[in-house]
């Protein structure tokens, strides 16, 4: 136990998870939305600053959405309803058009929220403009709301949308929108109020049930910020929402779904990013960064499920691991014939067998010498020089079994994590697609596409691992175990345990 | 750690004869045929056999088990195996009843059948009164397709070790103790080309229990169907 707290904190030392690449400081973004091949999201701060990214790892601001506003700023009656401010958008394809909500607090709680309609989201297009929409919600001051914070939920049972707001001074509220036109459907309805004292508020939806995401907590205070996401959930989209111990969110219950970890704090802002295949992450700010001088960053990460309530999931930070199969229990190894760890040895642990305490001899005291881990170095010397096949086998912590995951400089990535180089660890041999879609250890890492990996972790916490590229290859494929012992690579099948995999500290 | 059980045997010798497996050479018998296990299924003809719902290949023509090292690291047993042991090893095309000198012994074909999924190598030597521990057994069998037949994979299991080979082409191995399991080893995509496909196979086992299965699996890993064994079609003169 004790060593396996010093090798955890070896790995920590080694392996900052870095939130995103490029220029992701921001705070409270909107839900990052997929749009012409690129991802983009928007945030708080003068005229609502956007920010795009080719692959959902590197990003770059993009001007502001006001700058493509009819007089750069909020409209009239938008600013009459709340204030002259931008603040913490969300946003939501609606067919051909998008529905942009933001928050334009004056002296809060006096606050509206409004909307934006654009048809594209490339400033780039000569169609890239925004218009006015008007105020949708607003709170006036004295009521118990505080009109901000946006989020929005297309129902996928029936295509309704909806909006939920508020920050604090009282309630988070719910009012359905009108698909068509981005406006309230029944504004005569008074909103209806979902839970208490939290902001950031968006729902989603996931297997029969609407789940309630807010942030609680302090924001705004870098390193001192108390931010924290907690949920409920409803059979309902009205609610009521309640938390896991049976406390409704309206009487201030819920589920922690992420706090601060790491050298992270303070995440805030959900939004959910469905990649499809089963393949869920989910956006938050941190409100400090340590790795980045304690700034707001976005961050994108796993979205796992788990006994039907929404999980935080991690990244995979560099380190060396055990790749295991989920379909079949064995590891992934550089197929190169195994030596036992410490030499043979029998169930007493000490020397040969025939002699007396020897190998076979289970009489007496166990040997107390600690078998130190085998390294490349001290079995390598039979292994063949060349490229070297790739296969499963039952993992015994051997050498050729270990691999090291190393986050590949200047080769882009995906959302939420760079592209990575896998090798034997101790070594440079790369783990590589070759152009049968099959696998190979090659003798060194030479940086080309089909030596780089993504490794999305999936709901159910494994991994799919699949190579930036196969050559001659147009189609994604994915590591996958055909057989106990023999791995491949193939179409990703949700459904399946062929493409699942365990990646275990060792 | 695998322990033969001599319990085993005598229920064995009476399979043998409940299931009318036979020693070959014996005088007055019908001609050549072994059964493995079970008696569910007739004995091997000359006519095609189709592999089972599972898609697994259920006809062979196996060798009397060589006695070998009980080694089963990678290098042993490729050591093994690529030891010249009759003429025309990797070639040579047997039928039922052909006999190989090997050291100074004479070793039969036989044709089986075997009822389940897996070829229990263990009852075929038994019931021939032959080792079962530190032995080589060689199959061989040949799969016809209706067509070519690309992006396919032969997927085999064995107890233990194994090497296989696909129209001459070493495809697939597995070393060390291990218990046949479905679609242990998995070979990279192959073709089935139209017409015969010799399989050939060398099992080493080092104590105990010893079998092994094979089918072949689609692009979709699913079972092959649609193909037959037919151990007399010749793919060297079709």
């Amino acid at each position: 136990m004790k060593l396996r707290s010093v090798a955890a904190a070896v790995l920590l030392l080694v392996a900052p998870a870095s939130a995103l690449d490029g220029q992701p400081g921001m705070h409270d973004p909107s839900t990052v939305i997929q749009a012409d091949g690129k991802f983009y999201v928007y945030a708080t701060g003068n005229g609502l600053p956007a920010f795009v990214s080719d692959d959902g790892w590197t990003w770059q601001r993009a001007g502001s959405v006001m700058q493509a506003v009819p007089g750069g700023r909020p409209g009239p009656e938008v600013i009459a309803r709340g204030g002259n401010n931008s603040w913490a958008p969300d946003i939501v394809r609606a067919g051909d058009r998008y529905f942009l909500y933001y928050s334009a607090p004056g002296a809060q709680p006096k606050s509206a929220i409004g909307l934006l309609i654009g048809k594209t989201l490339d400033p780039g297009s000569p169609d890239y403009k925004w218009e006015d929409g008007g105020p949708i919600v607003w709170s006036d001051g004295v009521e118990d709301s505080n009109a901000i914070d946006p989020g929005v939920l297309r129902d996928p049972t029936n295509g309704t949308l909806w909006l939920t707001y508020g920050s604090y001074f009282g309630y988070i509220r719910l009012v359905e929108l009108d698909p068509k036109t981005g406006k309230r459907l029944h504004p005569e309805v008074k909103p209806a109020n979902i839970a208490i004292n939290s902001e950031a508020s968006i729902m989603i939806f996931h297997d029969g049930w609407y789940y309630l995401l807010v942030t609680h907590g302090s924001c705004c205070a870098g390193g001192n910020s108390s931010y924290n996401i907690r949920m409920g959930r409803s059979k309902k989209v009205t609610g009521p929402f309640v938390d896991n111990m049976g406390v409704e969110m309206i009487r201030g219950g819920g589920k922690l779904f992420a706090g601060s970890s790491g050298r992270h704090i303070g995440p805030g802002h959900f939004g959910l990013i469905d990649l499809g295949d089963g393949v869920q992450k989910f956006s938050c700010h941190y409100e400090s960064d340590l790795d980045r001088g304690g700034a707001s960053v976005l961050d994108i990460r796993p979205l796992l499920w788990r006994d039907g309530w929404p999980v935080a999931g991690d990244n995979v930070t560099a380190g060396t691991y055990e790749i295991q199969s989920a379909r079949t229990g064995t590891a992934l190894e550089m197929a190169v014939e195994g030596v036992p760890v410490g030499g043979a040895r029998g169930r007493s642990g000490r020397g040969a067998a025939g002699v007396p305490g020897g190998r076979g001899d289970s009489a007496g005291a166990p040997a107390v010498t600690s078998i130190p881990a085998q390294e490349a170095a001290q079995v390598s010397g039979s292994w063949p020089t060349g490229r070297v096949g790739v296969r499963m086998a039952p993992y015994m912590v051997q050498a050729q079994q270990k691999w090291t995951i190393t986050p590949a400089a200047d080769a882009g990535g995906y959302p939420g994590s760079p592209f990575f180089k896998i090798t034997i660890a101790g070594t440079d041999r790369a783990l590589a697609a070759t152009e049968d879609a099959e696998l190979v250890v090659l003798p060194a890492f030479t940086g080309g596409p089909e030596q780089l990996w993504r490794i999305d972790q999936l709901a159910d916490g494994t991994y799919r691992v699949m190579p930036k590229a196969v050559p001659n290859s147009r189609d994604p494929l994915a590591l996958s175990a055909v057989g106990s012992s023999s791995p491949t690579l193939s179409k990703f099948r949700p459904e399946s345990d062929r493409q699942r995999w365990s990646i275990v500290a060792p | 750690m695998k322990t033969v059980h001599y319990a085993w045997l005598a229920l064995l010798g009476a399979a043998a004869i409940l299931t009318g497996a036979v020693s070959p050479g014996s005088a007055g018998q019908q001609p050549a045929k072994s059964r493995v296990r079970a008696a569910s299924r007739p004995a091997p003809a000359s006519g095609a056999d189709a592999p089972d719902r599972t898609g697994f290949i259920q006809r062979w023509l196996i060798l009397e088990p060589i006695p070998v090292a009980p080694q089963l690291t990678d290098s042993a047993v490729q050591a093994v195996v690529n030891k010249q042991y009759f003429p025309n090893q990797f070639t040579a095309l047997p039928h039922d009843r052909d006999t190989v000198s090997v050291a100074d012994q004479s070793l039969t074909w036989h044709a089986v059948d075997t009822s389940d999924y897996n070829v229990n190598l263990f009852h075929f030597a038994s019931a021939l009164n032959k080792p079962t521990s530190n032995v080589l057994f060689w199959a061989v069998t040949v799969v016809v397709a209706p067509r070519d037949m690309p992006n396919l994979r032969l997927a085999i299991g064995s107890n233990a070790a194994s090497v296989w080979w696909l129209n001459g082409e070493e495809v697939i191995g597995l070393y060390n103790d291990r218990q046949t399991v479905i679609d242990d080893g998995v070979s990279k995509r192959v073709t089935l080309k139209k017409g015969p496909n010799v399989i050939r196979a060398a099992i080493v086992n080092a104590g105990g229990a010893t079998d092994f299965c094979a089918r072949f699996l689609d692009a979709d890993d699913n079972a092959v169907q649609g193909i037959e064994v037919k151990l007399d079609a010749n793919p060297y003169n079709p």
